[in-house]
C-alpha cells in the first residue's frame, strides 16, 4: 500500500446534523472510518440563562429553569426551588414534597425514555422504538398536563411547594401508568435488550472506566453504568427520599449497553419510588405560606438533586434583594460530555453516533 | 441463543402492529376521518339506521372521505392562549404587567371615563398582550390580585403576521370566556371544563369565597 | 394455468408492428421502424408502470411503516392517504434544483439516471406471464446479476460528484457493500440455476415444481440477505444511514434529481421483490382461478411486506460488522449451500439432468435439516462468545453504601 497517499479528513458534524441532539458541533478527524480527533463546540443555544437570571425575581427564575434541559423540567424546577428553599430557609409541607417528588420521578422516566428511543433511533432502528418510547412518555406528558396544565415547560414547582394541588383525576390516571409502566418497559426491553444487532453495535463500545468517570466529574446514569454506586437520592437524600427504599443499579463495565441498560433499570426504580409515594402521601397543605417577592436574607447556597441526566446543582447567591446576585447552574449535560474525545478516539463513525447518543446531553442545558 | 433476540423483536414490532390498545394515542387534527358510526353519533342515531338513511354518506365514510373537526382531549388545567380576562374584575393595577417575567403585557390606563365618579377603578385604555412572545408560563394570572386574568384554554392562534398575535383590549373584551382552571381549580366543581366549550363570568372566577369579617380581622392583626 | 389475455412482450409487439407496417407499404424500412416502435411502447409501458408502482410502493411504504411505529402514516390526499405520492412528487419537481459550486457536473447530473436506468432494466426480464417484457431473453439471470452491478458505480459518482464529506463516506461505504454483497448474491443465484438448469427467467419459473424456498432454504436465507444489502435496507443500510451521514450519498441532491434518486431508490424493493419471487417463490404459479399476475403480485407484496417488517424492526449494523457479515457468514454458507444442492443433484438426477418432484422433497427434507442445524450451531458459538456479560460490581472508587446505610 505504498503507492496511495492517504490523508485525514475531518468533518464538521452539526451543528445542523440528525443525530446531534440539538444544535451541537463536533468537529472530527477521520483516518477513512476510524476516529483520530474529536472536538466538541457548543454554544449555539446559549441564552444566557444565569445572567438572566440576575434580572429575574426567584419565581420568575422557575420558567427560566424549564429551558434548560427542556426534556425533565420537573427535575430542574425541583432543583432550583430548592436551593431557593435552603438560600430563604422555607420549610416545605410533606405533601408538596411528595408530589414533587412523584412528579421528578415521572420526569426522569419521561427523560430516560426519550435518552433509550433515541440511542435507538441513533442506531439506525428506524424510529420504531422511538415511538415506542413516545408513547409511554406520552402518557406521563398527559399527567403533567393534570398537574399544571402543561407539558414540557411546565413550572409547576414554587420555592416553599408547588404551585396547585393534584386534581382528583391524577391519582387514578396516575395509577394505572404505574401499573402499565412495567409491562411497557418489559415490552421494549424485549425489543432492544437482547437484540442481536444491538448487543453488537453497543458492547464494548465507547468504554468509560470508573476512574477516568470519576476524575471528569461524571454523574448520573453515566457515572453509575461505569459501576460507581453514586446517587444523590441515596448519598444525600433530599425531600422525602430516605422514606422509599428503592436501589441504584449499576453497569458492569461502563460501555454503551450499560448506559442503556442502567436507565432501564432506573425506570423501574423510578416506578417503584412512585409506588410508594402513592402509598404514603397524605393529605395536607401543598404551599409554605411564602411571600409573593421573596427576600431571601443576604448568602449563598448550593443544592443539587440528581436530575435524569445527573448531579443537577444550582448555585445561588442573594444579596437581601428580590432577584438573586448571582445564579450558577451545574449542569450535568454539560459535565458530562468532558469525557467526549477520550471516549471517542478510535471508534468508527458509526460509534461515534452511539456513544454520543447515549452520554444523553441537552443541549439547552449544555449551552444555558 | 444468539440471533433469538432479533426474531423476538420481530414479535414485538406485529403484535404493535396487530393490537388496537396499543395503538399511539394519537388524534387527527383540524379534522378526523369518521367512520359511519362517528357520523351516526353525531346525528344521535343509531349506526344501522344511519346506514340506511343515508347511504351515500356513509359509502363515503367508508372509503375516508368525511371528516369531522375534532379537538385532542386537553385537561382543563390546560393552560392555553386566548386569555381570559374579565373588564369587570381588572382594576388596571398593572401587576401582571409588571409580573410577567417577559414583561409583554402592555398596560395604559387613564382616570377619566365612566368609572371615574365610582371613584373604584380606572378606565383601561390599552392591555396588549404580545401572545407570540408569551410563554404561558402564567405567572401573570398568579399575580392578579382581582382575579381578573386567566389562562385560556386554546391554542390556535395561527396567523400569517406577528403584529397579529397581540391581543388588544377590545380582542380580550369581545372572546369568549373560556379560563383554564389552573388557577381556579374550584372551577371544575361546577362542572367547569374550557375544553369542552363552557364558559365563566366573572363573578365566578374570584379565588375565594368572600372572607368573613373575622377572618379579615385576623389577617390585619397579624399583620 | 391462465394469464391474463393480451399481455405485452416485445416480439409479439414487434411481429405486430411488423405486420402493420408491412402492410402499408413501408417495404424495407417496416424492420427498423416496427423495432423502434415496439422499443419505445416497451419502454414506455416498462418506465410508467414502474414509476406508479414505485408511488403505489413508497405509499405502501409508508403506511405499514407507520403502522409498526403504531402512528396512522400519510391519510390525507385523497382515500387513505394514496395520492401522497404525487403530491410528493410535485413538490419535488418544484423546488430549486440545486448543484454545489465545487461539484462536478457531468457526474452529479448523470449519477441519478446511471442509478434509475439499471433498475429499470431488470424489470424487462422479470416474467410476469409467460414470457417477460422482453419476451424471455435466455440469459435473465446473467442479465440482472450484471445490470446490478452497474449501481455501485452510479452511488459512487453520487457521493463523489457532489464533492461532500458525508456523500464521499456515503458512497464509499456504498461501494464497498454493494461490491461485496454481490458475491453472496451470486452464489445465491448459482445454486438456483444448478436447480433449474437454465438461465432463462421463464425456465427457472417452471422448473419450480416445489417452491425453491422450500428447496433451498439457506440458499434462499443467502440470497435474501444479500439482495437486501444490496438495495441497502435495514439492517444495512449504511449507504444513507441517515443519522449517522445525513443522508449519505445523497446529500447534495435536490428537485428533480432527488426525486428520481427516490424513484430509484423505492424501485429497488419492488424489483428485489420480483427477482426473489420469481427465483425462490414459484414467480407466476399458483392455482387456477386466480391469474399468474395475481399470484405474482401478491408473492411481491409478501416479499415487500417483509422487508418492511425487518425494516420497522431492527436497528442497523456498523460498517465493518455488515463486511465482515457478507465475507465470514454469507459468503460461507452460500459455497455450502452450493456444495449440497450440486451432489445431491448428482445423486437425484434423471437422464435429462432433471430432478423430479419427489426427489425434490426428498431434497428440501434434507436441506431443511441441514440448513437448521448449520444455523443453530452457528448461533450457538456465536452466542457463547458473545452474550457473556460480567456481573457489575460496585466501584471501590465511591463509598455511598457506607455512608447511606
Ligand atoms: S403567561 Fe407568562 S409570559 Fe405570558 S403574559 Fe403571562 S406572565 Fe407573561
Ligand atoms: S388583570 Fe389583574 S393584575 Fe392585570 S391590571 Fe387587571 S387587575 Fe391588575
Amino acid at each position: 500500500m505504498t503507492g496511495i497517499r492517504t490523508e485525514p479528513i475531518t468533518i464538521n458534524l452539526g451543528p445542523q446534523h440528525p443525530s446531534t441532539h440539538g444544535v451541537f458541533r463536533l468537529r472530527v478527524t477521520f483516518d477513512g472510518e476510524e476516529i483520530i480527533d474529536a472536538e466538541p463546540v457548543f454554544g449555539y443555544l446559549h441564552r444566557g440563562t444565569e445572567k438572566l437570571a440576575e434580572t429575574r425575581n426567584y419565581v420568575q427564575i422557575v420558567t427560566l429553569t424549564d429551558r434548560m434541559d427542556y426534556l425533565a423540567s420537573m427535575s430542574n424546577n425541583l432543583a432550583y426551588v430548592r436551593t431557593v428553599e435552603k438560600l430563604a430557609n422555607i420549610e416545605v409541607p410533606e405533601r408538596a414534597q411528595y408530589i414533587r417528588v412523584i412528579s421528578a420521578e415521572l420526569q426522569r422516566i419521561a427523560s430516560h425514555l426519550m435518552a433509550t428511543g433515541f440511542l435507538l433511533n441513533d442506531l439506525g432502528a428506524l424510529a420504531t422504538p422511538l415511538v415506542y418510547c413516545f408513547r409511554e412518555r406520552e402518557r406521563i406528558l398527559d399527567l403533567f398536563e393534570m398537574l399544571c396544565g402543561a407539558r414540557i415547560t411546565l413550572s409547576y414547582m414554587r420555592p416553599g411547594g408547588v404551585f396547585q394541588d393534584a386534581p382528583e383525576d391524577f391519582w387514578p390516571s396516575l395509577e394505572s401508568l404505574v401499573g402499565d409502566l412495567p409491562h411497557y418497559l418489559d415490552e421494549l426491553e424485549s425489543l432492544i435488550t437482547s437484540n442481536e444487532i444491538v448487543l453488537a453495535r453497543t458492547k464494548n463500545v465507547g468504554l468509560l472506566t470508573d476512574e477516568q468517570a470519576i476524575d471528569n466529574s461524571i454523574s448520573g446514569p453515566n457515572l453509575r453504568a461505569s459501576g460507581v454506586k453514586w446517587d444523590l437520592r441515596k448519598a444525600d437524600p433530599y425531600e422525602i427520599y430516605d422514606r422509599v427504599k428503592f436501589d441504584v443499579p449499576i453497569g458492569a463495565i461502563g460501555d454503551t449497553f450499560d448506559r442503556y441498560l442502567v436507565r432501564i433499570l432506573e425506570m423501574r426504580e423510578s416506578v417503584k419510588i412512585i409506588e410508594q409515594c402513592l402509598e404514603q402521601i397524605a393529605p395536607g397543605p401543598i404551599r409554605a405560606n411564602t411571600p409573593f417577592f421573596i427576600r431571601p436574607p443576604a448568602g449563598e447556597a448550593y443544592s443539587a438533586v440528581e436530575g435524569p441526566k445527573g448531579e443537577l446543582g444550582f448555585y445561588m447567591v442573594s444579596d437581601g434583594g428580590v432577584a438573586p446576585y448571582r445564579c450558577k447552574v451545574r449542569a450535568p449535560s454539560f459535565i458530562n460530555i468532558t469525557p467526549l474525545r477520550d471516549m471517542l478516539k478510535g471508534w468508527k463513525m458509526g460509534d461515534l453516533i452511539i456513544i454520543f447518543g447515549s452520554i444523553d446531553i441537552v443541549l439547552g442545558e449544555v449551552d444555558r | 441463543m444468539y440471533g433469538t433476540g432479533i426474531i423476538k423483536g420481530l414479535g414485538i414490532t406485529m403484535k404493535n402492529l396487530v393490537i388496537p390498545s396499543r395503538q399511539f394515542n394519537i388524534h387527527q387534527y383540524p379534522n378526523r376521518k369518521a367512520s359511519p358510526a362517528d357520523l351516526a353519533k353525531l346525528e344521535e342515531k343509531n349506526t344501522i339506521s344511519f346506514l340506511f338513511s343515508n347511504p351515500i354518506k356513509s359509502v363515503k365514510a367508508l372509503v375516508g372521505l368525511v371528516t369531522i373537526e375534532e379537538r385532542l382531549p386537553q385537561h382543563a388545567r390546560f393552560r392555553g392562549e386566548e386569555f381570559a380576562w374579565y373588564d369587570q374584575r381588572c382594576t388596571g393595577c398593572a401587576s401582571c404587567a409588571k409580573y410577567c417575567p417577559l414583561g409583554i403585557i402592555k398596560i395604559v390606563t387613564d382616570t377619566s371615563g365612566a368609572n371615574l365618579q365610582e371613584g373604584q377603578s380606572y378606565d383601561i385604555e390599552t392591555f396588549d398582550i404580545d401572545i407570540g412572545r408569551c410563554m404561558f408560563c402564567g405567572l401573570c394570572v398568579e399575580a392578579c390580585p382581582y382575579d381578573a386574568l386567566h389562562m385560556g384554554s386554546g391554542f390556535e392562534e395561527g396567523t400569517y403576521r406577528r403584529s397579529e398575535l397581540v391581543i388588544d383590549v377590545e380582542r380580550l373584551r369581545k372572546a369568549d370566556k373560556k379560563p383554564s382552571t389552573w388557577f381556579r381549580p374550584q372551577l371544575t366543581d361546577r362542572g367547569h371544563d374550557p375544553i369542552r366549550g363552557s364558559q365563566a363570568d366573572w363573578d365566578e372566577v374570584g379565588r375565594h369565597e368572600k372572607p368573613t369579617g373575622d377572618q379579615q380581622r385576623d389577617r390585619w392583626a397579624k399583620r | 394455468m391462465n394469464y391474463l389475455p393480451g399481455f405485452i412482450d416485445f416480439y409479439t409487439l414487434y411481429d405486430f408492428c411488423l405486420t402493420l407496417f408491412q402492410n402499408f407499404g413501408f417495404g424495407d424500412n417496416a424492420e427498423w421502424l416496427s423495432y423502434l416502435t415496439a422499443g419505445v411502447i416497451i419502454s414506455f409501458i416498462v418506465i410508467n408502470l414502474m414509476i406508479l408502482s414505485t408511488a403505489f410502493y413508497t405509499w405502501f411504504e409508508r403506511r405499514v411503516l407507520g403502522r409498526f411505529q403504531v402512528r396512522r402514516g400519510p391519510n390525507r390526499n385523497g382515500p387513505f392517504g394514496i395520492f401522497q405520492p404525487f403530491a410528493d412528487v410535485v413538490k419535488l419537481i418544484m423546488k430549486e434544483d440545486t448543484i454545489p459550486t465545487e461539484a462536478d457536473r457531468p457526474v452529479f447530473t448523470l449519477a441519478p439516471i446511471a442509478l434509475v436506468a439499471p433498475t429499470l432494466l431488470i424489470m424487462t426480464v422479470i416474467p410476469m406471464g409467460e414470457s417477460s417484457f422482453l419476451g424471455s431473453l435466455n440469459i435473465g439471470i446473467l442479465f440482472i446479476v450484471g445490470v446490478t452491478s452497474v449501481n455501485s458505480i452510479a452511488i459512487f459518482m453520487a457521493g463523489w460528484g457532489s464533492r461532500n464529506k458525508y456523500a464521499i463516506l456515503g458512497s464509499m461505504r456504498g461501494a464497498a457493500m454493494l461490491i461485496s454483497y454481490e458475491i453472496p448474491m451470486a452464489l445465491g443465484i448459482t445454486s438456483v440455476l444448478l436447480m433449474s438448469g437454465s438461465l432463462a427467467m421463464t425456465s427457472i419459473v417452471s422448473s419450480q415444481d416445489i417452491w425453491f424456498i422450500v428447496v433451498m432454504p439457506l440458499g434462499f436465507f443467502v440470497f435474501m440477505a444479500a439482495a437486501t444489502a444490496e438495495i441497502s435496507r435495514t439492517p444495512f443500510d449504511q449507504i444513507e444511514a441517515e443519522s449517522e451521514l445525513g443522508s449519505g450519498y445523497n446529500t447534495e441532491f435536490s428537485g428533480i434529481k432527488f426525486a428520481i434518486l427516490f424513484l430509484a431508490e423505492f424501485m429497488a424493493p419492488i424489483v428485489t421483490a420480483a427477482v426473489v419471487a420469481t427465483l425462490f417463490l414459484g414467480g407466476t404459479k399458483g392455482f387456477d382461478p386466480i391469474p399468474g399476475q395475481i399470484w405474482f403480485v401478491l408473492k411481491m407484496f409478501v416479499v415487500i411486506f417483509v422487508l418492511l417488517w425487518f425494516r420497522a424492526t431492527w436497528p442497523r449494523l456498523r460498517v465493518d460488522q455488515i463486511m465482515g457479515f457478507a465475507w465470514k457468514g454469507l459468503f460461507g454458507l452460500g459455497i455450502l449451500n452450493i456444495f449440497i444442492v450440486a451432489i445431491e443433484i448428482m445423486i437425484f438426477r434423471t437422464e435429462e439432468g432433471t430432478v423430479g418432484t419427489s426427489n425434490m422433497l426428498i431434497m428440501s427434507a434434507i436441506n431443511w435439516v441441514i440448513a437448521v442445524v448449520t444455523l443453530l450451531t452457528l448461533m450457538r458459538i456465536y452466542g457463547q462468545k458473545k452474550l457473556e456479560r460480567p456481573i457489575p460490581v460496585p466501584s471501590p472508587l465511591a463509598n455511598m453504601g457506607v455512608e447511606a446505610d
